[in-house]
């Protein structure tokens, strides 16, 4: 039990890996290096040798939005099947080379990008990166782990779907973004995932995982040399260019109503709208806006009015969805059947008045003291730094982001943040409810 | 109410990998080789684990009391206290400290197990002396009144609704720990039961807390960029001042009599989709345990249902087997006896019975042949990997020994977790599940989907 819930935005809303970067901090400890292998493929090092462990964090462009519709989880059901047996290796045996070499591989679909994080001591380095380059370039795909993995993935969307949070993030993300591929959900549908066979995989898997755009970040006990030499092994292998579809720019289509009705004794409450894209000019002061309104902490607006003063709710936030392809935000509560009207009507007088009237000078003061100390705590484990990078990479924000990032926050004005909140809060809203029919 | 023990880390330069054999046989690591314990004074035990990567400190405090130390009919206390530890002193009153927090870019939180209740801060290292500071003037100067009790309230109710009474899944849980235990306070759900969280008022939270906050009965851990002489420095100068009051320690819990006979129990829910299993046996924690058999049951543990490797994968999850999930999770840590848990579920088309007759199949063959070599090294070699990959992380460090800690357990027990883990034998690892794995003395929850309850009759 804790007293504060951690709201993780890929919870409430599926949201891309993007959004953790956005909060990063001054790091003196953390020195990028640009690593280029003799083959061409380029990587983001931060060598430290104080615990004998290597992370490597990698991405591909191209995520879940790349599949076909009636394919829709086929993304998601590759990452469960790439340490599912490779080159001379079944399914059994990789796994246990995996487990005798403690190395640590697992790959997540994201909408827009495939992720890859892998980690290990660093007297099995050698090792961990053959098993890396087996998993990307040579997945077997056979039968009975394909069967098997999709039993796995249909079993948790068979649960997910008297689940009322994930009814709600289905929902929500079908009511913004209808048939487009940000509508649908990651892991697909028990109908879609059924249908899906190796051939599927294999071809998805060549579509996406390529060279021109794959990014890397590495952090730990591993030099220079060392790791240029090792990227050409483990990623020399795959295609130069990946075969990626353009995906289309959507604008949320918010305003609309919707209720599943569950018998639970809570009604989970999604409400939201169009938002702004991670390349916008306003994206920084937008997520100042997201977080006084409410953002992490314990002090938000919303933390106050549903929490703190009524009681109303456990969890309760804000946050933002940047994807490619569009942005979006969403506000999050759960609360009993009987008060959600009540919950609703206060989160959207609330929304309404923030996107009117913005925040206060000594509101914007205080984000900004928040956001730029709390920086640092995001770089203090190999682990994080590394998922800070790739971050960063995705986001197309440069290698020297680091070090500017909390004067792009000190550099937001309360204007800035006005026009913002409007852009961001003032449009139509969409509340999506799941819970008995009494509420 | 992590199956995980403990893990650890080395400083040693890794060797090349043609020397990788002779490292493994060399020296084990240990689990924060490099902290450092005292005591003031006034009782409180502290333990610094320096870790200079980044200038940044995590400051816990561990209250040793938690929600197996309520009174009966005041589930929940100890959890809804914890909520209440924010509401302010007269010092810094609502909300102060967490604005404070707030303002320096700190992240804080709080958690309540059955054994233990802490409180902690993530802040760059020159706020420690602040937070150290902030956190010892709430050990004693705690004021609430009915304004801000009444709301928290509400918000624990809600949390309870949240965890617990939407997801059927956890209703069995609940169930299935209040069957196994019918004597011990471990029976009850740690955020309480609803009915008696309705009931706690302000006093009942005061009277909790006046009873055990207090700092004999707390361990301190500072884990970040930090020299252990200026921890202790800091520490006398701010929970230093606070008198110790001996009487403030727990009551030992009442012991769980002997099990007559397996029980069974059913949650039946319409929005159960996945019919699921699960089976509990008690087992020693190790706080209880006698020499080397906590460490016997976290192998077994591995072993039985630990990953894709386990017994339990490869005869009931891959090719034919009858099930879609299977696995096995020892909860090492406790005060008191704890558990050893199974759990599955069924391939469609299979039933809750059938797949149970063939988890005591495979367990049972355990039991008689016993476990082999490659799967005792690969459950061993896994320990001593976490040991390294916990030394990563300040925050998950502080966790493992505070937790520790405050289970009775010394600093140096929870460094020499990976060297015990080690020594563990084949014929101890089936000596443990003889000795524990028995289903006549087992608890098992079914949840099963309302239509379809006669369909799983004759289950075991």
């Amino acid at each position: 039990m804790i007293r504060f819930p951690t709201i993780a935005l890929q919870a409430i809303a599926g949201a891309s890996m993007s959004i953790a970067v956005l909060v990063a901090e001054p790091a003196e400890a953390v020195n990028i290096k640009q690593v280029t292998s003799p083959g061409g493929v380029n990587a983001w090092l931060v060598e430290d040798y104080t615990v004998p462990i290597v992370t490597m964090n990698f991405a591909f462009t191209g995520g879940a939005a790349q599949e076909p519709a009636e394919q829709s989880g086929l993304a998601n059901l590759l990452s469960g099947m790439l340490d599912e047996g490779a080159g001379d290796l079944d399914s059994r045996a990789f796994q246990a080379r995996l487990q005798e070499t403690n190395v640590n591989l697992s790959f997540d679909a994201g909408r827009d990008a495939f992720y890859g994080d892998m980690r290990t001591l660093q007297v099995n380095l050698d090792e961990a990166f053959e098993l890396t380059r087996l998993a990307i370039t040579e997945p077997r795909f056979d039968d009975e782990a394909v069967e098997r993995i999709k039993g796995q993935v249909i079993s948790g969307l068979n649960r997910g779907q008297t689940d009322p949070s994930e009814i709600a993030r289905k929902a929500f993300a079908k009511s913004l973004f209808g048939d487009h591929p940000y509508g649908r959900f990651v892991e697909g549908t028990p109908e879609t995932v059924a249908t899906l066979t190796s051939a599927d995989l294999k071809r998805f898997h060549g579509r996406v995982l390529a060279r021109e755009n794959l990014l890397v970040a590495v952090v730990g006990a591993i030099s220079e040399a060392e790791l240029s030499a090792a990227l050409d092994k483990v990623f020399g292998g795959l295609p130069e260019k990946a075969d990626l579809r353009p995906i289309k720019e959507i604008m949320p289509d918010a305003g609309k109503t919707e209720h599943v009705a569950l018998g639970v004794p809570q009604t989970v409450i999604r409400i939201g709208g169009a938002g702004l894209k991670r390349d916008d000019p306003d994206f920084i002061a937008a997520y100042i806006a997201n977080h006084i309104l409410g953002g992490g902490t314990f002090s938000s607006r919303l933390y106050n009015e549903i929490r703190e003063k009524r009681g109303l709710a456990y969890s309760v936030g804000t946050g933002l969805i940047p994807y490619d392809h569009s942005g979006a935000y969403v506000a999050a509560a759960a609360t009993r059947s009987d008060a959600a009207g009540e919950a609703i009507d206060i989160m959207k007088a609330e929304i309404e008045r923030y996107a009117a009237e913005g925040p206060s000078e000594e509101e914007l003061r205080k984000a900004k003291a928040y956001l730029t100390g709390n920086y640092a705590l995001r770089f203090d484990a190999s682990r994080k730094i590394a998922r800070q990078l790739i971050g960063i990479r995705i986001d197309r924000l440069g290698i020297d982001y680091i070090d500017k990032r909390n004067d792009l926050i000190e550099a937001v004005t309360l204007e800035d943040v006005k026009r913002a909140a409007k852009r961001l809060f003032g449009g139509p809203i969409s509340v999506v409810t799941v819970g008995s029919n009494s509420s | 109410m992590t199956a995980v023990p403990v893990r650890a880390n080395e400083q040693k330069p890794a060797a090349k990998t043609a020397e990788k054999s002779a490292e493994k046989t060399a020296k084990i690591p240990r689990i924060a080789p490099n902290a450092v314990e005292f005591r003031l004074e006034n009782g409180l035990d502290v333990v610094v684990i320096p870790d200079r990567r980044a200038p940044v400190v995590t400051h816990m405090i561990w209250y040793r009391v938690g929600a197996a130390d309520e009174e009966t009919g005041q589930s929940g206390i100890a959890h809804f206290l914890e909520h209440l530890m924010f509401k302010g002193t007269a010092k810094h009153p609502n909300g102060a400290f967490s604005e404070r927090i707030s303002s320096i870019g700190g992240e804080e939180n709080a958690f309540t197990s059955a054994d233990y209740t802490a409180y902690f801060q993530r802040v760059a290292k020159e706020h420690l002396p602040e937070m150290m500071e902030l956190e010892a003037d709430r050990m004693t100067n705690l004021e609430l009144s009915d304004d801000v009790v009444m709301p928290e309230r509400d918000v624990v109710l809600e949390e309870r609704r949240q965890r617990i009474e939407n997801d059927p899944g956890s209703l069995l849980s609940e169930a299935l720990s209040a069957t196994l235990y019918k004597n011990h306070p471990y029976g009850r759900p740690v955020i309480g039961w609803q009915h008696e969280i309705r009931a706690l008022e302000r006093q009942t939270a005061l009277d909790f807390y006046q009873s055990y906050y207090t700092p004999n009965n707390a361990v301190l851990v500072v884990a970040g960029d930090v020299e252990p002489e200026q921890v202790r420095a800091l520490a006398e100068k701010t929970y230093g001042q606070i008198k110790a009051r001996p009487e403030a320690v727990r009551a030992a819990r009442p012991a769980e009599p002997p099990m007559v006979g397996p029980q069974t129990l059913t949650v039946r829910d319409e929005k159960v989709r996945e019919p699921t299993l699960q089976r509990a046996f008690h087992a020693p924690s190790s706080s209880t345990a006698e020499d080397g058999m906590a460490e016997a049951l976290s192998v077994l543990a591995d072993i039985v249902g630990g990953g894709s490797t386990s017994r339990f994968y490869d005869n009931l999850v891959r090719g034919k087997g009858l099930a879609t999930y299977a696995g096995a999770y020892y909860q090492s840590s406790g005060v008191d006896n704890t558990r050893f848990v199974i759990y599955g579920i069924p391939k469609p088309g299979v039933s809750l019975g059938e797949l149970e007759d063939e988890m005591e199949r495979v367990i049972a063959d355990l039991v008689e042949k016993g476990v082999s070599e490659e799967e005792l090294a690969r459950a061993k070699s896994s320990v001593v990997a976490d040991a390294i990959f916990s030394q990563d992380s300040q925050q998950s460090l502080a966790r493992i020994v505070g937790s520790a800690l405050i289970s009775g357990r010394s600093l140096e027990d929870i460094q020499m977790w990976p060297e015990r883990i080690q020594s563990v034998t084949a014929e101890q690892v089936q000596a443990a599940a003889a000795a524990y794995l028995n289903p006549d003395r087992s608890v098992t929850g079914y949840l099963e989907p309302l239509q379809k309850k006669n369909e799983q009759d004759g289950k075991s």
